[in-house]
């Protein structure tokens, strides 16, 4: 069976793929490049598309139904209204499937759940990955502020560092915020 | 209604949500009890089926795209209804500089008739085949698009076959300048602003307003699943006035600014508002030397009754897919489309005599009437009978 993914992300399209290709399904092609798209596909001839839903190039797939003259079978989106659970599971993961008519349901189904479940994989990398960044980055900003106040105030590091976390309570901030106010006012005070 | 209603609904980053946008924005929502998450989306397959799965209550909407869904075309059938217009009008063709120049030799002059530049366009295609080079490319938004049937409408009138002689690809709105750009398309029919960015861009230049081609097209609608319809009338009356009452405050021209500041948010449209002003205005830069043109109905949001559906508008969109070949005929399906445009929701909601719907039509052509498609589409020498 042949798979094509339409993906902008480069890493979730990989992810993706490994997948497949675990549970079996060798003939995986990736498309991150959206010009041509229809013209690509029409060359590869797959049996399944997968395609991000904050993907503009969705609506180029529509025109599959239409134009019949250029599709060697016709091409249908996998919403069976039966197997609603699934379809809204994988509108809430952000992808969408395109099938050829006339493949077998349940081997529909094992791909768009796994969809769903890398996609979901991948989200939560994503949130994990943006919290690691902020977390560094508030702590290189405590470091700095720690440093402003030593030199400024003769601290020691310790000293800095309670100062600026009563300072927080007081506030009712966080200790980063207090940390970017200090490398601020500095700034404006050079 | 008890407390506040809330409601999911997705738009699309054009000028044409103006009412929509504003509605939720400047508080004509809120003042009707209804608190309202507007949800931008991507494209309009994903509008088409987080409505049809509930994941919107009401979503900004492609006329044709609402009638399509609600007769099973192309996809799932889940029926859609429209109790309010969202706008009329609102696209333009734009050309290549280069396949300008060609139609304005071609025709000598006059290029600003759409029938003359439809001829014009018919000998360029024709001589460009003689000579054994690659049919013209044009890009538009949907299959089921009122962007569509202008191209080919228009195509037609040259003696075009637009299935045969050409070719016509679905491209996204924010991908069709870059495609002038990289000479993937020589045209395209789109809404605003992507005319006016491609003019910006020194790639395009204005051929027609949409309104030239199709003076009252029923561009976006409002459109709810059939069925909530039916489970909270007064919802939809509630969202009906707020939508209408933003559509009357958009169209005051001291209200302009505040409007074009509004839509230009990153969240929204996301472009700049002078660009969304001119669009508002019907003002629009068509080529390189800066030179405008004006028409009064290039986009229509409030005004004329245009924010009050008609099934007549449905069954001439439904005639177009027809003719294209998009649909096969049936009377059930006739009256099925007819059936989304819900003057009745509008009428029930809005307490206010609306002036008589604008009349139906193209720059040339036969008249349309609705009790007799089939000799509508006789009347044509390219497309599809019954």
């Amino acid at each position: 069976m042949k798979i094509v993914i339409v993906d902008e992300s480069p890493l979730r399209a990989a992810i993706l793929e490994e997948g497949l290709r675990e549970a079996g399904f060798t003939e995986v092609e990736r498309l991150g490049e959206m010009h041509n798209l229809l013209r690509r596909i029409y060359a590869i001839d797959p049996d399944v598309i997968l395609i991000d839903l904050a993907n503009p190039s969705r609506d180029v797939l529509e025109q599959m139904f239409q134009v019949s003259r250029a599709v060697r079978r016709p091409v249908a989106m996998f919403v069976d209204q039966s197997d609603a659970a699934s379809i809204e599971a994988s509108v809430d993961a952000g992808v969408s499937a395109y099938i050829v008519d006339g493949l077998k349901k349940e081997r529909i189904k094992s791909i768009l759940d796994l969809c769903v479940s890398r996609f979901n994989a991948f989200s939560r990398l994503q949130d994990e990955l943006a919290r690691a960044r902020s977390d560094l980055e508030e702590r290189k900003s405590v470091d700095r502020a720690k440093g402003i106040l030593m030199k400024s105030k003769n601290l020691t590091e310790e000293q800095a560092y309670t100062a600026m976390r009563s300072a927080a309570m007081r506030e009712k901030k966080k200790i980063g915020e207090i940390a970017r106010a200090i490398i601020t006012a500095a700034e404006l005070l050079k | 209604m008890t407390g506040e209603r809330r409601l999911r609904i997705g738009f699309m980053p054009l000028v044409d949500a103006a009412a929509l946008i504003v509605a939720v924005d400047r508080g004509f929502a809120k003042a009707e009890g209804l608190d309202v998450e507007l949800v931008r989306e991507a494209s309009w397959s994903n509008i088409r089926d987080k409505l049809a799965i509930g994941r919107f209550d009401a979503a900004h909407l492609l006329t044709p795209m609402a009638i399509a869904s609600t007769l099973g075309l192309g996809h799932v059938k889940v029926p859609f209804a429209a109790p309010v217009t969202l706008a009329t009008n609102g696209n333009a063709i734009t050309l290549s500089p280069s396949l300008f120049e060609e139609l304005r030799q071609t025709a000598g002059k006059g290029l600003d008739s759409p029938a003359i530049s439809a001829r014009a366009l018919g000998a360029v295609v024709r001589r460009r085949e003689a000579q054994g080079l690659e049919p013209l490319t044009f890009g538009m938004t949907f299959p089921f698009s009122t962007h569509n049937y202008q191209l080919r409408y228009w195509m037609a009138e040259g003696g075009i076959d637009p299935d045969r002689d050409l070719r016509l690809v679905v491209l996204p709105p924010p991908f069709m300048v870059e495609s002038l750009r990289e000479g993937h398309v020589d045209g395209f029919c789109v809404g605003a602003p992507w005319n006016s960015v491609a003019v910006e861009a020194g790639l395009g230049v204005i051929l027609h307003f949409g309104c030239e081609i199709f003076p009252h097209a029923p561009e976006k609608v409002l459109a709810l699943r059939k069925s909530s319809i039916e489970a909270d009338p007064p919802c939809v009356s509630a969202l009906a006035r707020a939508i209408v009452a933003a559509a009357k405050f958009v169209d005051e021209t001291a209200a302009r600014p505040e409007v074009a500041t509004l839509l230009a948010k990153e969240e929204r449209v996301g472009v700049d508002a002078e660009l969304i002003s001119r669009s508002l205005e019907g003002r629009l830069t068509v080529n390189g030397m800066g030179d405008q043109r004006q028409a009064r109905d290039y986009l229509v949001i409030h005004r004329d009754g245009a924010c009050r559906p008609s099934a007549e508008q449905a069954a001439w969109l439904y005639a177009q897919m027809l003719r294209w070949g998009q649909a096969p005929y049936s009377a059930d399906h006739l009256s099925a489309a007819q059936g989304v445009m819900r003057a009745d929701l509008y009428d029930c909601a809005i307490d206010e005599a609306p002036p008589p719907s604008p009349p139906i039509g193209a720059f040339a052509g036969p008249t349309f009437e609705s009790d007799d498609v089939a000799a509508y589409l006789e009347a044509f020498s390219v497309g599809r009978k019954i």
